[in-house]
């Protein structure tokens, strides 16, 4: 072998192998492994491809349901939507490299996704992404909101998948560490389902797109540890993307699995050709032997350790049935990118690297796949969790012009219109975007059918600090209200859970009661995770970032015709609220950006009473009863209100309503974001039938006023030009960039 | 009638053109790979959106390359009626099948949203449907719109009447606030003299549909293959 660095105590430790890790690796291989083995298994065991602090308290999601063709553990969950066609999603996360290199970090998270979905047969059809940044005044915050957005676009756009819809926040526990993540969903025709697998010893391993470079070496491990003051250095692990190239690949590997020669296939993300080869080897049961100097290379003299480890964007691996290489070979070229046959399937399990004749890497399969290390970490309360629920609300002076109070909040960059943001993304693109960005959900067409696919993604991240359980249990009670708005049945989610570093025991409570509490809800709605990811180490300096699980929901309308969005259409519709006001103030948007303060526990959620006001809204979509839907989120009923005015594409209209609550205070009523509620509007004939709904599901039923004029009129609490509400909204957050 | 709509390495909106020929109008059409060397009989070509070669180098600089477009300009010649549309549109400035050349928009950043426009020409094939003055809401979707050409070749535009849409707001007026990207006199689409070429940088196969929630792009299509019938 090559003057290759002998393998020492530090160097597993710098490796991020724990001494106990390494003697695991040494016990199973009976030997020492060689550096080119330590950097592979490094990175196969780092937490970012291993999972091993969250598999365990992951198994307790549902994954099954009756249209479920594909659960976790391929590269995307698939869902049966009828007529021969299913959906192939999945969520990831970019966090890390995002804050170190902005645009490459967001564009190749948007490529990595994409690859996810075609990688199964899936053309993509439609992106989403969840973006958090630290605080809106926070030095750092324009340049990364800028650098991550263009990256989204440069990608996504060139791709020529449509950027649908998504969600921006921003918060300073997110200076630090901003989160990025991105969704894609795909259509596939049943029986076209491809698989990373390799099975057929002696049939090809063929490796296809861009060359493999000394870029993004390590890039899972960085994913797997916390920032300091260093962390910049780390930008030459952040992979460079090229979205022509993986255009290319798309139209390419779209056309080749279009033959039957292909067995499996799988895209090389992180830990690039090593996590590929040994996943479609162990989920086979079979083996893979790959020669080197087949590989396609961007520089002279690379080792194997770089080129197992290099993380180059824009590759493929397929296993192909043997004596169709020429076949496949010359569809690759046609799309003018690289191919090369690098190995075949084997019968022995291992994955066996050759380097100029010599075996370089000789490991089994699954051991890397598989059998990381599983770590049930200790847990324990957060301390913070005692002063937060202190709150209490009389030390709340209550604003004397609700009016005032209103028109800040919509101007304010978590509530404010984000179409400085998704006018960069083209939304449009494949002309199957019903519902542009804007509304509750977005919502494509499924051309050839009647359907229609409406999606969301959601989390409120304030609610999952003040109370993990809650927070996980809300963002996909909310994520389902806002598919039901848009008249779809909710099928599955995605997630993605970012939090802070696993080996804190806070940490690691707050993990836990967030999944628990995703698991109970998505148990409830009947919407299994179909798959996801979970990225630790969102941290810096010890400080971590407020426990995200981000939802993304997919639903099925069935008939694209009945689709809801959320504004007001017609004077003189009257508006209805399903659900009831409680008032609650702790965790809102109003708590945080008119007092400062991020306080009190977030608001119940009776998931009876939430799956009866969604399944009253959902109905009366269906029998074409009502003319608008919108759910009550953050800035709680007034802002939802305000949004139904002012948030359409043609005029706007006022309202006048008159809301009830308990003796509440105003700010409360008004603000309080009580879950479980829909505001419809609807034409005067209609409201029996709606009535006998809702009666029927026992769902809370109030009428509160009526569409008209061009103000928004609120009790006697708020009485504005809608005209003025509309200019703080669409102009909150151009105007602070 | 018969289209042809030309798929160039990172064409992306050709999928959408096709859709809209054959299952919304009812027409022919097949796509025409950018290696062909040959050209079937088509009455319409079509240069889709997109970002061909990744916009490399500058939009449409080396889909001129492509083999195709040799036979491209020979149906142009021939009198064969051609849309460009978006990055389509950048191709044929870059082919010289069309003056002018695109800078990157005014903001620096991707546009994409509805906009308004005003028709300005209606004797063309492209635009018989409508009236001069019509107003059609249209979306955009580009990095480089930013329409620019010297003086001389603009006056001649204006006085052959080539320029035949411009950036306009929702009453028709041309102003610069309608303006997205900076183009030179709000201009968003122009043919050549011959009047048998267009290059638009809105999207009208975006909007030909009623669940898109706007039509307005209908009018490009459906003059096209009223005009088109019969001339060659």
């Amino acid at each position: 072998m090559r003057n290759e660095p002998r393998v020492t105590k530090e160097l597993v430790k710098e490796h991020g192998l724990t001494e106990e890790e390494y003697d695991k690796i040494k016990l199973i291989l009976g030997r020492d492994p060689n550096y080119t083995e330590l950097g592979i298994l490094s990175v196969m065991w780092s937490e970012h491809c291993s999972y091993k602090s969250s598999k365990v308290f992951l198994k307790d999601l549902p994954t099954e349901g009756e249209h479920i063709i594909q659960g976790p553990g391929e590269n995307a969950g698939i869902v049966d939507i009828g007529d021969g066609l299913a959906i192939v999603f999945k969520m990831e996360s970019h966090n890390h490299p995002s804050f170190i290199e902005p645009y490459q970090g967001a564009a190749t998270g948007v490529g990595g996704i994409l690859r996810d979905i075609f990688t199964m047969g899936a053309r993509p059809v439609a992106s989403l992404n969840s973006l958090r940044f630290g605080a809106f005044d926070h030095p750092k915050t324009r340049y990364l909101l800028n650098g991550v957005v263009a990256g989204i676009a440069g990608y996504g756009n060139c791709m020529g998948v449509p950027t649908v819809g998504g969600e921006v926040y921003f918060n300073a526990c997110y200076n630090g560490n901003i989160l990025v993540n991105v969704f894609t969903l795909g259509l596939i025709k049943k029986e076209k389902i491809f698989k990373g697998v390799a099975y057929g010893p002696g049939n090809p391993v063929i490796y296809v797109g861009s060359k493999t470079g000394r870029d993004g070496i390590h890039g899972a491990t960085m994913a797997s540890e916390e920032f300091d003051e260093k962390s910049s250095e780390r930008r030459p692990t952040v992979q460079v993307g090229d979205p022509f190239t993986e255009k290319l690949l798309l139209e390419a590997c779209l056309e080749v699995m279009d033959t039957d020669h292909v067995v499996g296939i799988q895209d090389m993300g992180a830990a690039g050709l090593t996590c590929s080869s040994c996943e479609m080897a162990s989920r086979a049961g079979t083996g893979i032997e790959m020669d080197l100097s087949m590989v396609p290379k961007r520089e002279e003299g690379m080792t194997p350790y770089e080129l197992m480890l290099s993380e180059s964007q824009e590759r493929m691996l397929l296993v192909v049935k043997k004596g169709r290489e020429r076949e496949v070979t010359e569809i690759f070229e046609k799309w003018d990118l690289d191919v090369s046959i690098v190995g075949k399937v084997t019968d022995d399990g291992m994955l066996r690297v050759i380097d100029n004749g010599v075996t370089v890497v000789e490991i089994p399969a699954r051991i890397l796949a598989e059998e990381s290390p599983v770590y049930i970490r200790p847990k324990e309360r957060p301390q913070y969790l005692s002063k937060t629920e202190k709150f209490s609300i009389d030390k709340i002076p209550e604003a004397g012009n609700h009016g005032e109070v209103l028109i800040k909040l919509l101007g304010s960059p978590n509530i404010a219109s984000q179409e400085w943001v998704y006018r960069q993304y083209d939304h449009m693109v494949r002309t199957n975007t019903v519902v542009l960005p804007g509304s509750d959900a977005a919502v494509i067409r499924v051309k050839g059918t009647k359907k229609g696919i409406a999606l969301t993604v959601d989390c409120n991240s304030r609610y999952a600090y003040l109370d993990p359980y809650l927070g996980g249990m809300i963002a996909v009670a909310e994520s389902s209200r806002n598919l039901v708005c848009s008249g779809a049945k909710p099928l599955a989610i995605t997630d993605c859970l970012n939090f802070g570093n696993p080996e804190k025991p806070d940490i690691m409570w707050q993990f836990d009661q967030s999944t628990r509490g995703l698991s109970e809800a998505c148990k409830r709605f009947n919407t299994p995770v179909v798959g996801g990811n979970v990225s630790f180490y969102n941290e810096t300096r010890g400080e971590g970032v407020h426990p995200t699980p981000t939802v993304a929901m997919v639903g099925l309308i069935t008939d694209i015709d009945l689709h809801m969005t959320q504004w007001f259409k017609r004077d003189g519709d009257q508006v209805v609220l399903l659900g009831k006001n409680c008032g609650e103030l702790g965790g809102t948007e109003y708590l945080a950006a008119i007092h400062g303060l991020e306080e009190g526990p977030p608001p119940r959620v009776e998931l009876d009473l939430e799956i009866s006001v969604q399944d009253t809204c959902l109905e009366a979509i269906r029998d074409g009863l009502i003319m608008s839907a919108h759910d009550c989120s953050e800035g709680g009923i007034a802002v939802a209100l305000a949004e139904c005015c002012f948030s359409g594409p043609k005029s706007c209209h006022g309202v006048n309503v008159s809301i009830s609550g308990d003796n509440m205070r105003g700010d409360c009523l008004l603000f309080g974001e009580s879950q479980s509620r829909i505001i419809v509007s609807l034409d005067e004939d209609r409201l029996g039938d709606l009535r006998k709904i809702a009666e029927r599901n026992n769902t809370p039923l109030s009428v509160i006023g009526r569409v008209g004029g061009d103000r928004l009129v609120i009790n006697d609490l708020i009485d504005c030009p809608v005209t003025r509400l509309e200019q703080a909204w669409r102009t909150g957050i151009e105007e602070r960039l | 009638m018969k289209f042809g709509v030309i798929v160039f390495p990172g064409s992306n909106c050709d999928h959408d053109c096709y859709h809209v020929v054959k299952h919304v109008f009812k027409q022919d059409a097949e796509f025409v790979w950018h290696k062909e060397s040959r050209l079937a009989s088509y009455d319409c070509l079509i240069l889709p959106g997109g970002f061909s070669y990744g916009d490399y180098l500058r939009p449409g600089a080396i889909g001129k390359f492509s083999p195709i477009m040799k036979e491209v300009r020979r149906f142009a010649c021939d009198g064969g009626l051609i849309l460009g549309i978006c990055n389509g549109f950048q191709v044929l400035l870059e082919t010289d099948l069309l003056p002018g050349a695109m800078m990157r928009n005014r903001s620096l950043k991707f546009i994409c949203k509805d906009l308004y426009l005003r028709l300005e020409e209606d004797d063309t094939p492209f635009t018989n449907r409508g009236r001069v003055g019509d107003v059609l809401k249209m979306p955009i979707a580009h990095f480089d719109g930013n329409y620019f050409v010297d003086d001389k070749t603009l006056q001649e535009l204006e006085e052959n009447h080539q320029i035949l849409f411009r950036y306009c707001d929702h009453n028709g007026d041309v102003t610069t606030d309608a303006n997205p990207n900076g183009a030179l006199r709000n201009i968003a689409g122009i043919c050549n003299r011959e009047r048998n070429i267009l290059g638009m940088m809105p999207h009208p196969e975006r909007c030909s549909e009623s669940i898109l929630g706007n039509e307005d792009g209908r009018l490009i299509f459906e003059s096209i293959i009223d005009s088109g019938v019969g001339i060659r």
